[in-house]
């Protein structure tokens, strides 16, 4: 269908794919990685084999695959979409009753070497899906009430799995992600808002349902609100996590207290050090100048994504670029948030930098969707 | 469908709009995170700093010396000994395995401990020291002082372990300690943060557990400044805990070592009370245990040893275990019915050797009776008709009621484990725990001992101990506690009339001192040490008849456990009592004839305080006895002569 709005002329093929390939936005990538490997090899106490070298692995391997996935015609992607979303769904069903369970969550599939996060990929997957679905849809019919509610079948569907793992961070960025899709697609403002009205009252539920039998969410992510509202009140219980995240972002100062030198998650005050937490370890080693650097290069990310989509004519490739852009931003907005003690601790990862092959991988995958409707792009 | 030029102008121009929108509101959500970042790193850098300081001095706990635990004369039962240890540095050792390889050539290294010792260096840091053998001697320790230079990283260190010098004569008295496990830390509420120390030692049983609390001691703690990666650059202060409270028993260690060696290998108990103020003198239980092989860690082999000896080394059977009474509740029957005054000291009963109860007849131990006796004779000859024909005139609520006055069937407040408060019936108790009711033959059974009834060798001592001193005596097992003397057990009066207990002890008196008495056999010849006691025989079994007509009637043709208890009580000097002495010889057979003896080595040793002069003893026993004495006498412990810090 859509591929026939190309004109085989003005789309670079062959070997001149390479020179159309956005070799900036593979830099940036790089660079963000290479932040996240000087932080494992300090937060390791100086050892590279610990975490440094398999993540060096993986994302070299990441970078690979992102190549070989931005060469592919993105029309071929389109197609794939739905095959994408509903081979994750199913894993998703599967990993309810077979995963494995791990940091009290049900979140893995075991495959001989290969720990499968289907929840990662049915971040990507979601946003596929569904840039393919509007790019099918007629346009009028974008903001009519059937056709706004299959999307949001379609986002709500894995985010009740996931919800169920239970990983609320991956929830979180499935349903704002694809919001944010739907978003884009040019879904009327009303639906936003009356979707924004009605959150604030279930928050409000959730906050009713504490203590009685309908209880919504666990009492654990409870605790997470309650400490995440006042830190102080339990300082070495679940408050700890955000209390000693805050020393060590603040001990950090303008310039950081040099490479390697940071004392806070080296005498493991930090929890989670080379994960969830690493942004703490990097702003305190190397200061205010050192994060904000860092929120330049994701800012910078962003911005490439967000203009090469606005370039591009085609629905689908825009749409998916943007989509994965949002995905991107979540991740690590909603990671900072929480470092800084501006959100509750969810358990979502900072992209490229935190250790965890799944996430890499997949982040990577999505990156090379992004690069092949850079490259595939009629010009 | 192909969309038209139109349309995908109109879309593109639709996405760019959005896009710019949440292109913006994303770059507006990073400047909110980069303001935050700058509020937390500049404007309140210092305050952070701070905070992280504080995050750079750790406390580190100093495990309190345990209390030590005394006997009477301050002698050490339970006390604190060095302990060494070897420790490797990982990183000052360079070459480890080959460390470890010149190490093991010479001092015995367990090869299980070794891999312990390397998995738990690969997770901890390389400047933590990683203890390679625990508890090892100091020949060890100087063997290695004297290679240092070829043994880098490798230091012996010291510290404290439970020890407990006289073996196993305490064993089930004061119990062992124990490196604290997972299922102690799980039985307790909020546990104090110094049993998280690796391998710290905490009662387990008996004593050592129940006192926990005073032992324990409080922890110390030091302030340690770490570097960057978190070794200890120096200590800022250190506050001292303080040692567990210091425990002084009523005990003689001496009398204590006596007793467990008379028991010897028999599988029985021996309590000795003071009567006048309830001090616990001995308390054994035979075959003992090395609570020193459980401090070390007891192997699989010698605990399955002691678990599977059918003469239960591990339980205390002073307190633990119960028995029927037998013959020795007759005083309890006989008090109960002149109290009642159902009987005087002149009532007597006569018996034919049997007691026709609702069609059942009660066999009195002679066969051919005892024709007619009072009170008194009725307990020197242990005559059963007598007691039967007086319980069914008492009923078995009065004799409950006077058998609770006198210690039995109620828990005493021991410091040990486990305390029995064992049996005594009631119409009450068999109705709801048994659901039947009491039949009159319950009553009649009860009267001797038998039956329901049940009694720990501490509950007759205790008994005994009453009606000695006429006072509710109750039994002391603690001292001191760091000095401070504990509540006595002398006790009020209880309020037995004096004619009543009097009739209960000349009848004790006769038992030993009178030729018809059935414990006339072990009696005390010197004049001032003569002993009031009473036998007892507790049937395990009922002889079927099949065993009566194939004349199996002896205890010695039955299999051990068939075999009947072996009981005594006994207090000394019969005209101003000072001990009270019980003795449980389990399927021991007679009272009279093995438990009688034991009872009064025990008691004579116990008021001589030494071996007893052989004048005491009757002339045909004293060749046997000056035997015997030589044979426990190279048992006794030879103490240091260190005496309680603390007294």
């Amino acid at each position: 269908m859509s591929y026939l709005e190309y004109s085989v002329k003005t789309v670079p093929s062959g070997l001149r794919k390479v020179l159309y390939f956005n070799w900036p936005l593979a830099l940036l990538i790089a660079a963000v990685a290479s932040a996240g490997f000087l932080m494992l090899y300090s937060v390791a106490g100086g050892n590279l084999s610990t975490w440094a070298e398999p993540q060096m692995k993986r994302f070299g391997i990441g970078m690979v695959v992102m190549f070989v996935v931005a060469m592919v015609p993105i029309w071929f992607w389109r197609n794939m979409s739905a095959l994408a979303y509903a081979l994750s769904l199913m894993l998703l069903v599967f990993v309810e009753f077979f995963g494995t369970v791990g940091m009290g969550a049900q979140r893995w599939i075991d495959i001989g070497p290969v720990r499968l996060q289907p929840s990662e990929l049915m971040k990507i997957a979601l946003v596929m899906f569904l840039a393919a679905y509007y790019d099918w849809l007629p346009l009028r019919k974008v903001s009519h009430p059937v056709w706004v509610f299959i999307p949001v079948l379609i986002i709500v569907l894995p985010t009740m799995l996931v919800l169920k793992q239970p990983d609320l961070g991956t929830a979180i960025l499935l349903l704002t992600g694809g919001g944010a899709v739907m978003f884009l697609a040019g879904v009327h403002w009303a639906y936003f808002a009356a979707v924004i009205s009605g959150a604030v009252g279930l928050v409000w539920a959730v906050f009713q349902s504490r203590g009685t039998d309908w209880q919504l969410i666990k009492d654990y992510q409870f605790r997470r609100i309650d400490t995440f509202l006042d830190p102080s009140k339990d300082p070495l219980g679940a408050g700890y996590h955000i209390t000693q995240s805050k020393i060590a972002l603040g001990s950090g100062g303008w310039a950081g207290r040099g490479y390697m030198q940071g004392t806070q998650s080296r005498l493991n005050f930090l929890p989670e050090k080379h994960t969830d937490f690493i942004f703490t370890t990097l702003a305190e080693e190397f200061g205010f100048i050192g994060g904000a650097s860092l929120l330049i290069l994701y800012a910078l990310i962003i911005v490439f994504c967000v203009s090469s989509a606005m370039t591009n004519q085609n629905r689908y490739a825009a749409l998916l670029t943007l989509g994965i852009a949002t995905t991107f931003f979540l991740f690590f907005a909603v990671n900072m948030s929480m470092v800084m003690g501006l959100a509750p601790v969810v358990g979502v990862p900072l992209p490229l930098v935190s250790y965890g092959g799944s996430a890499m991988l997949v982040l990577l995958l999505a990156f090379g969707l992004v690069q092949s409707a850079h490259v595939h792009k009629a010009r | 469908m192909r969309r038209t030029p139109k349309d995908t102008q109109t879309s593109a121009r639709k996405i760019t709009r959005r896009s710019l929108v949440l292109g913006g509101a994303q770059l507006g959500f990073m400047g909110l995170l980069a303001w935050r970042m700058r509020f937390l790193q500049v404007d309140q850098a210092d305050q952070f700093r701070m905070l992280a300081e504080e995050n750079r001095i750790n406390m580190r706990l100093i495990p309190p010396a345990r209390g030590e635990i005394y006997d009477r004369n301050g002698i050490a039962i339970a006390r604190n000994e060095p302990a060494y240890r070897i420790t490797m540095v990982e990183e000052d050792a360079g070459d480890v395995d080959e460390v470890i390889a010149r190490l093991s050539r010479i001092v015995l290294l367990d090869p299980g401990d070794i891999e312990r010792a390397k998995t738990e260096m690969k997770r901890s840091a390389p400047f933590l020291p990683i203890t390679l053998a625990d508890r090892v001697s100091w020949t060890d320790v100087s063997r290695i002082a004297v290679n240092t230079p070829a043994l880098p990283g490798i230091t012996p260190e010291v510290g404290l372990s439970r020890a407990y010098p006289l073996d196993q004569d305490f064993a089930h008295v004061v119990g062992y300690v124990g490196p604290v496990s997972d299922y102690d830390l799980s039985k307790i509420e909020d546990p104090d943060p110094v049993l998280m120390i690796p391998r710290f030692q905490i009662g387990k049983v008996g004593l050592e557990a129940k006192m926990e609390d005073d032992l324990r001691g409080t922890a110390g703690a030091k302030r340690v400044e770490v570097n960057a990666v978190g070794r200890v650059m120096r200590e800022l202060d250190r506050q001292e805990g303080h040692q567990g409270a210091s425990i002084q028993l009523t005990t003689d260690y001496l009398l204590q070592n006596y007793v467990q060696a008379r028991l010897g290998g028999e599988s029985a108990a021996a309590v000795v009370i003071d009567c006048t103020n309830g001090d616990i003198l001995a308390i054994g239980s035979a075959p003992s245990f090395d609570p020193n092989l459980f401090v070390r860690g007891i192997s699989v082999s010698d605990y399955r040893a002691l678990t599977e000896n059918k003469y239960r080394p591990l339980a205390n059977k002073t307190v633990q275990g119960t028995y029927p009474p037998g013959s020795t509740f007759k005083m309890v029957v006989a008090l109960a019915g002149l109290e009642a005054g159902v009987i005087s000291g002149r009532d007597t009963y006569y018996c034919n050797g049997h007691l026709k109860v609702s069609n059942r007849r009660f066999h009195c131990w002679r066969r051919g009776g005892h024709g007619h006796l009072n009170v008194i004779g009725a307990l020197r000859e242990s005559c059963d008709v007598f007691f039967y024909e007086l319980a069914l005139e008492v009923g078995i609520e009065r004799i409950t009621e006077m058998a609770n006055r006198l210690g039995l069937g109620v828990q005493h407040d021991l410091p040990m484990s486990a305390v029995a408060s064992g049996l005594m019936p009631s119409k009450q108790w068999k109705r709801d725990v048994r659901g039947q009711e009491w039949v009159i033959g319950d009553t009649v059974n009860a009267s001797i001992g038998q039956g329901f009834v049940l009694a720990s060798p501490m509950q007759l001592a205790v008994m005994t101990a009453r009606i000695a001193s006429g006072n509710n005596v109750t039994p002391r097992l603690i001292k001191t506690i760091d000095g401070v003397e504990q509540p006595s057990g002398a006790g009020e009066s209880l309020g037995i009339s004096a004619a009543s207990l009097k009739l209960a002890r000349d009848g004790m008196f006769e038992v030993s001192n009178s030729r018809q008495g059935t414990g006339y056999g072990a009696r005390v010849i010197a004049e001032n040490m003569r002993m009031a006691g009473k036998s007892g025989t507790s049937q395990v079994r009922n002889i079927s008849v099949a065993e009566r007509a194939a004349g199996v009637t002896s205890n010695a043709d039955l299999p051990w456990e068939r075999r009947d208890h072996a009981l005594w009580v006994d207090f000394a000097p019969f005209d101003n009592p000072k001990v009270a002495v019980a003795v449980v010889v389990e399927h021991g057979g007679g009272g009279s004839s093995v438990a009688a003896p034991i009872a009064r080595d025990i008691t004579l040793q116990a008021l001589y305080g030494e071996d007893p002069p052989l004048e005491a003893y009757p002339a045909k026993d004293r060749d046997r006895i000056a035997e015997q004495q030589r044979r426990l006498r190279a048992l006794r412990p030879r103490v240091e002569k260190e005496k309680m810090s603390r007294a």
